[in-house]
């Protein structure tokens, strides 16, 4: 029998790094939109980033930025008691990272692609920009809401070299799916390496299967 | 009244273009700007919203000041009492129609406000719909109603009726003139159409190339020489045909087809299309009543 500690790590991992992903993306992805700033190309550069760069790239500077023997690293443990390297909180931000383009690049193009009537119609009838956002933006984007969600999660669900890099390889702590799998290879564990590499097949094939199914308006044709 | 001095450059497709606009009317007019697209009358309208800032000038509204360069003034949309019913609506669609209305109230403001509009343009019925599911008209009336929600003193309306068929037109237009006149509203309409703005408006602003052109009553800037006539109506010619040595002009004058026999140089200038007064000088009127 398997064991099913990095399956529910995994998914911890995933299920924290959307929520809090999903925090930081929508006031991100709303200045991305609407923004005239000279800022925002380079912004926008960094947001994308991790699309092309390879993890292990970020995973290397993440753990040379997190270690305790720099200075940004001894700042975090003397101050807040954080050791964000070979730890669960690490991967959470190294995940926020490399997720970042899936959840914030859908929730920036819904928001550019609503007409400005809309939010002008808000602002003329009295309500705040911060109200404009929750009231009326954001009910109109979901499907880009739920895309991203779903991306970031699943995105996060099959990383490994961020992971490797800056969580290595605790059990319990850091031991992810996609590392137990190389893990079981090395051992020649075939078996097992099958059984968790199904896990994640399914898991990801069902998560994507629904956003295109819900999206798609297939899911309402079916109920009505 | 209303006071406003408007100076903006604009860049547009066509280059450059300076857009120096001088309003003044009083309180409870209603007030059209008229001129060819890219004349600058939609800027105007989103400038006295608050949706644009003029490069310089000032805008007074009814005493109270919402945009002043030199003394650094400039009101957020949000503080400005106006309602705005855009070119596409704007309805928001995630709303049903009761919801959309609901949405403009102020904090604490009294909800009965909601349901005298509601039966105002008459929507009762629809009023639990969501807007992708009504006509243009119907939609149309939500966002007039939408845009009173708050009693503002200054209604806008971004030509409201451009989409609509002819007959739905001439009820929409009843519709903001009633409520023009019960809310005591400061109305400023874009429009394109003569028999529209004469029917509607106390004073139009022609403007071209971002300047006013011309400003009065509607029939002294329309008409170019002044008729003495006592029957005079707006339309459009739809056909011209020869008739031996006469021309029959057919001209729509709101739903009505009327036959005009004209003189060969009295056509000359004319195409079908073209806006027309007819009028009738120097005949008695007959009266009839009409059975029911």
């Amino acid at each position: 029998m398997i064991d099913w500690g990095p399956i529910i790590l995994t998914a911890k991992l995933a299920l924290v790094t959307t929520v809090i992903l999903l925090i930081v993306s929508v006031p991100l992805a709303y200045w991305l939109a609407f923004s005239k700033s000279r800022m925002k190309p380079v912004v926008e550069t960094l947001v994308s980033m991790p699309l092309v760069l390879p993890p292990t790239v970020l995973g290397f500077y993440l753990l040379m930025a997190f270690s305790p023997g720099n200075s940004f690293g001894a700042w975090l443990q003397e101050w807040f008691g954080l050791r964000l390297i070979f730890s669960f909180s690490g991967l959470v931000i190294g995940s926020m990272i490399y997720s970042l383009p899936f959840m914030v690049n859908p929730i920036q193009s819904g928001l550019s692609g609503l007409p400005s009537s809309l939010s002008e119609a808000s602002y003329i009838l009295g309500k705040s920009k911060l109200k404009t956002l929750f009231s009326v933006l954001l009910p109109n984007i979901k499907p880009s809401l739920l895309t991203g969600i779903v991306l970031a999660f699943a995105h996060t669900i099959g990383e490994f070299g961020v992971v490797l890099m800056i969580g290595g390889n605790i059990p319990e702590k850091t031991k992810v799916v996609s590392i137990a799998i190389y893990d079981e290879v090395e051992a020649l564990n075939y078996a097992h390496a099958n059984t968790y590499s199904m896990i994640l097949f399914v898991i990801t094939f069902i998560v994507l299967l629904s956003v295109y199914v819900i999206n798609g308006g297939y899911l309402k044709k079916f109920w009505k | 009244m209303i006071k406003a001095t408007i100076h903006k450059t604009l860049r547009s497709a066509t280059g450059k273009m300076n857009l120096a606009i001088e309003l003044d009317f009083k309180r409870g007019q209603f007030v059209t700007l008229y001129g060819p697209s890219g004349a600058g009358k939609t800027t105007t309208l989103r400038i006295i919203a608050g949706l644009l800032s003029p490069d310089k000038g000032s805008i007074e509204v009814n005493d109270c000041i919402w945009f002043d360069n030199e003394r650094k003034i400039n009101r957020v949309p949000q503080q400005r009492k106006i309602g705005y019913v855009f070119q596409d609506y704007a309805l928001f669609p995630h709303m049903t129609v009761r919801k959309n209305l609901e949405f403009a109230l102020d904090n604490k403001q009294d909800k009965a406000i909601v349901d005298e509009l509601i039966g105002i343009v008459e929507l009762e019925e629809l009023q639990d719909r969501k807007p992708e599911t009504l006509s243009g008209g119907q939609q149309q009336r939500v966002a007039l109603a939408r845009a009173l929600v708050r009693k503002p003193e200054v209604l806008l309306l971004d030509e409201p009726l451009s989409a609509l068929d002819i007959r739905m037109r001439s009820k929409l237009q009843d519709y903001i003139l009633k409520v023009h006149k019960k809310y005591h509203l400061t109305t400023i309409l874009v429009s394109h159409d003569i028999g529209e703005i004469i029917k509607m408006s106390d004073v139009v602003y022609k403007l071209q190339d971002g300047c006013v052109e011309k400003v009065g009553k509607p029939m002294t800037v329309f008409a170019s020489n002044q008729l003495s006539g006592k029957f005079q109506f707006v339309g459009e010619v739809i056909d011209i045909t020869k008739e031996d040595v006469i021309y029959i002009v057919t001209v729509l004058i709101g739903q009505n087809v009327v036959k005009v026999v004209a003189q060969e140089q009295e056509i000359v200038n004319l195409e079908i299309g073209d806006k027309v007064i007819v009028a009738s000088k120097a005949f008695n009127p007959v009266l009839q009543k009409i059975e029911a």
